[in-house]
């Protein structure tokens, strides 16, 4: 920016200054909010050439990409924000095809009125997230609504990677006899987030998993290529990413309770409010379904990982012609673990 | 977590479920009724029939406060709340309940009216206090174990002078509909009991042969009013806590009495359920509320000394006098059998639109809607047995 | 029919409140529906109230006798 002719007659007010309709028309207000906020978090060659495009070269391999838009509510949460959250979630989307993630783009809708400082704050998380994880952002756009036609900040982040040779994953691939393996403990994100919302009030020691996965997808890609089946168990949890599986690849599951991890809080949180932990959101987690044999190697491989320490194998693919998901409670009896209807909401009874 | 894992373990129910196999007479029949939502739920999710032998079947029972809600009434709340522009503060289990024309709490909420999920009702007051401006009603269903907080909501209202804080009343009562599933009740129903292969004058036959008793509701009511029961119908109760292990036992203690032909009440849930319950909780019932002379009960008809209203003293805090709430007769779907289901006389399976035009997603009743409604759990944890068994 | 579940009174607060503790989740309860709460009861607590105490002793009968069924059927299979 040095030896550049200085448009701007004065700095953005970080801390007390507001998002305005002017940030978003395109004139200086907007170039300003992006060189003095975007730019100055993301900051990289890509963006530092300010295109309207990245141009980079494509490694060799077949590509993937990916989308994912957040419009989580609060925006803040224990354990991470609507910025990070961005940038994991895509990075993972791509990661679910076994492939390296290589590039970001991010475009965020902005409400007229939502505070600089609390963007400024989202935009940091987002530029951390992405530098650790070595995964820039190179690309987006700004846009804002008016007050009331938005809920403080809207990111949609877009992300491509390449798979590496001899890496075929897909839903479609699962078999019965494969084995169902999962990196760790159900329903932190979901919960830290519920347990926000007003009117809820209890105070639970429960934070967000939100994390990138693509370092432990490569470690465990490198030990078992032959995965058949990766996934993160998102919106809907455990129970809807199994029942997607199970539906496009025409197979049945049959899991155990007992190997399903959850953390104390998380139970404690779900029996006061009437949750199952199966169908409650994850962002750090997921899912492998591998030909049975490599699955003690593949549990191995995931384990040695920090993101996959509690990792273990809760079940397995059969052949069902209905595509039921069915679990044998730690109990002994046997119960389906069926899509989700609706949303899920606490109960009394 | 202390005192529930305990009571869920799965090697001490091995151990209970082969004594049940053992004791169980193997040419008889055992037709028990948890007569408890939340027993059905418990049952269904943790599988407990798969522990059972094939000649004990469990028959769900209408203790669901959801379920027996009528229709009608819960869509004079919706018209309530698009009417009046309230603030609707609901428990999470009422909005996705159909009423009139397949609407419900949630779709009106869609539309613009305020409708808030709280965990308590005194969140309601919490509302009501930090928007003195607005009217704020609270939706209250339940039976004996959700009653008493809201009469201790009602008369904290009282004590703040709180003006804009109304309770829309559905409480309903655990011992006249048990009465009216064993056949008698002091003016007859619109329904025939189920139960009852009568004449009348004659002795009634039952068809069910045992009574899981409510957990919670008798930690307020105690075990004495479950007494009718045994003395007056000649069947076993035997209040089960409400884990799974405490489910089993009770069935075991059922089939012990049932095989000595005794009709007790007994009591599994001693942990937390004496024989007269919780006093200070029922006094503050009786100090808040009042016998309707009659209430609807979806499946049950109209059960006279049934259901709560509040007491004239506390008129200011009763919805239906502050507002007018016309009484609204909504008829079920034509191919609904939830009544016939909460009656445990059908099957969920057994209903000629279940998991079909009725699933979770697009609920025809209410039993498919409530989480621990029968057919709600029988269709999300079960219904693979249907499957199989076809 | 009744969602309640058993939680640890850790604090006593002002107008018949308190707090519970349930598997390290706290939550501020009403115990307005009893005579006397201590810190160190376990409760039965129902859409922000607490029911009823419940009793360790008799808790502690329970599983005993839970666990006596289970051992003598594992005595009488062969």
């Amino acid at each position: 920016m040095s030896g550049r002719r200085d448009i701007f007659a004065r700095r953005l007010d970080l801390v007390h200054g507001c998002v305005e309709m002017s940030h978003g028309g395109g004139g200086r207000a907007m170039a300003q909010l992006i060189e003095e906020l975007f730019l100055a978090a993301f900051d990289n060659d890509w963006l530092r050439t300010q295109d309207d495009c990245a141009q980079f070269a494509v490694p060799s391999g077949r590509l993937v990409m990916a989308t994912d838009s957040h419009v989580v509510s609060p925006l803040f949460f224990p354990g991470g924000d609507i910025g990070c959250l961005s940038v994991h979630g895509t990075i993972n989307d791509v990661a679910m095809a076994g492939a390296r993630p290589l590039y970001l783009a991010s475009s965020f809708i902005l409400e007229e009125g939502f505070s600089l400082a609390d963007l400024q704050r989202i935009v940091e998380s987002m530029a951390r997230a992405a530098q650790r994880a070595g995964v820039p952002i190179v690309t987006g756009d700004t846009k804002v609504v008016e007050r009331g036609k938005g809920d403080g900040v809207f990111i949609t982040t877009t992300g491509v990677g390449v798979v590496p040779e001899g890496v075929a994953i897909s839903a479609g691939r699962a078999q019965p006899g494969d084995a169902v393996l999962l990196s760790g403990p159900l329903g932190d994100h979901g919960l830290a987030v519920l347990a926000q919302r007003e009117h809820l009030s209890f105070d639970a020691p429960i934070q967000s998993d939100t994390a990138a996965l693509h370092e432990l997808v490569a470690a465990m890609v490198a030990t078992v290529p032959g995965i058949h089946c990766l996934r993160d168990p998102t919106r809907g949890g455990l129970a809807s990413a199994l029942n997607e599986i199970a539906r496009q690849a025409g197979v049945g599951m049959r899991l155990r309770e007992a190997a399903i991890p959850v953390r104390e809080p998380v139970r404690a949180l779900c029996e006061f409010l009437g949750l199952d932990p199966l169908y409650v959101a994850n962002e750090g987690k997921l899912i492998a379904i591998c030909p049975a044999d490599s699955a003690d190697a593949l549990l191995t491989a995931m384990r040695a990982h920090p993101l996959g320490r509690e990792a273990a194998i809760i079940g397995e693919v059969v052949t069902d012609a209905h595509g039921f998901v069915e679990m044998e409670t730690a109990f002994g009896g046997r119960r389906l673990v069926d899509w989700l209807s609706g949303e899920q909401l606490p109960r009394i009874c | 977590m202390k005192y529930l894992d305990e009571f869920r373990d799965g090697a001490l129910a091995r151990g209970i479920a082969a004594r049940i196999r053992q004791e169980v007479e193997p040419n008889r029949r055992y037709a028990l009724m948890e007569f408890c939502g939340g027993h059905t739920h418990a049952i269904c999710r943790y599988g407990i029939e798969d522990l059972l032998p094939d000649n004990v079947r469990l028959i769900h029972g209408p203790g669901c406060p959801v379920c027996v809600l009528p229709s009608g009434r819960l869509q004079a709340a919706i018209e309530l709340v698009e009417r009046e522009r309230v603030v609707l503060c609901s428990y999470g289990d009422l909005l996705r309940v159909p009423g009139a024309h397949g609407d419900t709490l949630l779709k009106v909420k869609a539309r613009g009216a305020d409708v808030r999920m709280v965990y308590s009702i005194s969140d309601a007051l919490d509302i009501a206090r930090a928007e003195p401006k607005r009217q704020v009603v609270f939706f209250a269903i339940g039976f004996e174990t959700t009653t008493p907080p809201t009469a201790v909501a009602i008369q904290q209202a009282q004590r703040e002078g709180l003006g804009n804080f109304s309770v829309y009343c559905n409480h309903v009562l655990t011992p006249p509909a048990l009465r009216a599933l064993l056949g008698i009740a002091p003016s007859p129903s619109v329904l025939p009991s189920p139960l009852a292969k009568e004449k009348s004058g004659t002795r009634v036959q039952e068809s069910v042969d045992g009574f899981i008793g409510p957990a919670h509701v008798s930690t307020i009511i105690g075990s004495q009013p479950y007494e009718f029961v045994a003395a007056d119908y000649r069947r076993p109760l035997v209040i089960a806590g409400f884990e799974p292990l405490d489910v089993l036992q009770a069935i075991s203690m059922l089939i012990r009495q049932i095989n000595a032909s005794k009709a007790e009440v007994e009591n599994e849930y001693t942990r937390a359920v004496g024989a007269e319950g919780n006093r200070k909780a029922q006094r503050l019932m009786a100090e808040v509320f009042t016998l309707r002379p009659t209430f609807e009960w979806r499946g049950l008809g109209w059960l006279p000394n049934s259901a709560l209203a509040i007491r004239p003293e506390f008129a200011e805090w009763d919805a239906e006098h502050r507002f007018d709430i016309p009484a609204i007769r909504a008829t079920d779907h034509k191919a609904c059998a939830c009544g016939e289901v909460l009656r445990g006389v059908k099957r969920p399976q057994d209903c000629t639109v279940f998991g079909t035009a009725c699933t979770p997603d697009h609920p025809l009743g209410s039993c498919m809607v409530s989480a621990e409604g029968a057919c709600a759990a029988y269709y999300h944890y079960g219904r693979f047995r249907q499957a199989a068994a076809s | 029919m009744c969602l309640a579940i058993p939680a640890l009174v850790v604090e006593i607060l002002e107008q018949e409140q308190a707090i519970v503790d349930m598997g390290g989740v706290r939550k501020p309860i009403s115990t307005a529906l009893l005579d006397e709460v201590a810190v160190g009861d376990y409760v039965i607590v129902h859409v922000g109230f607490a029911l009823s105490r419940l009793d360790p002793e008799e808790a502690a009968e329970t599983l005993k006798l839970f666990a006596e069924m289970a051992e003598v059927i594992s005595d009488e299979i062969p």
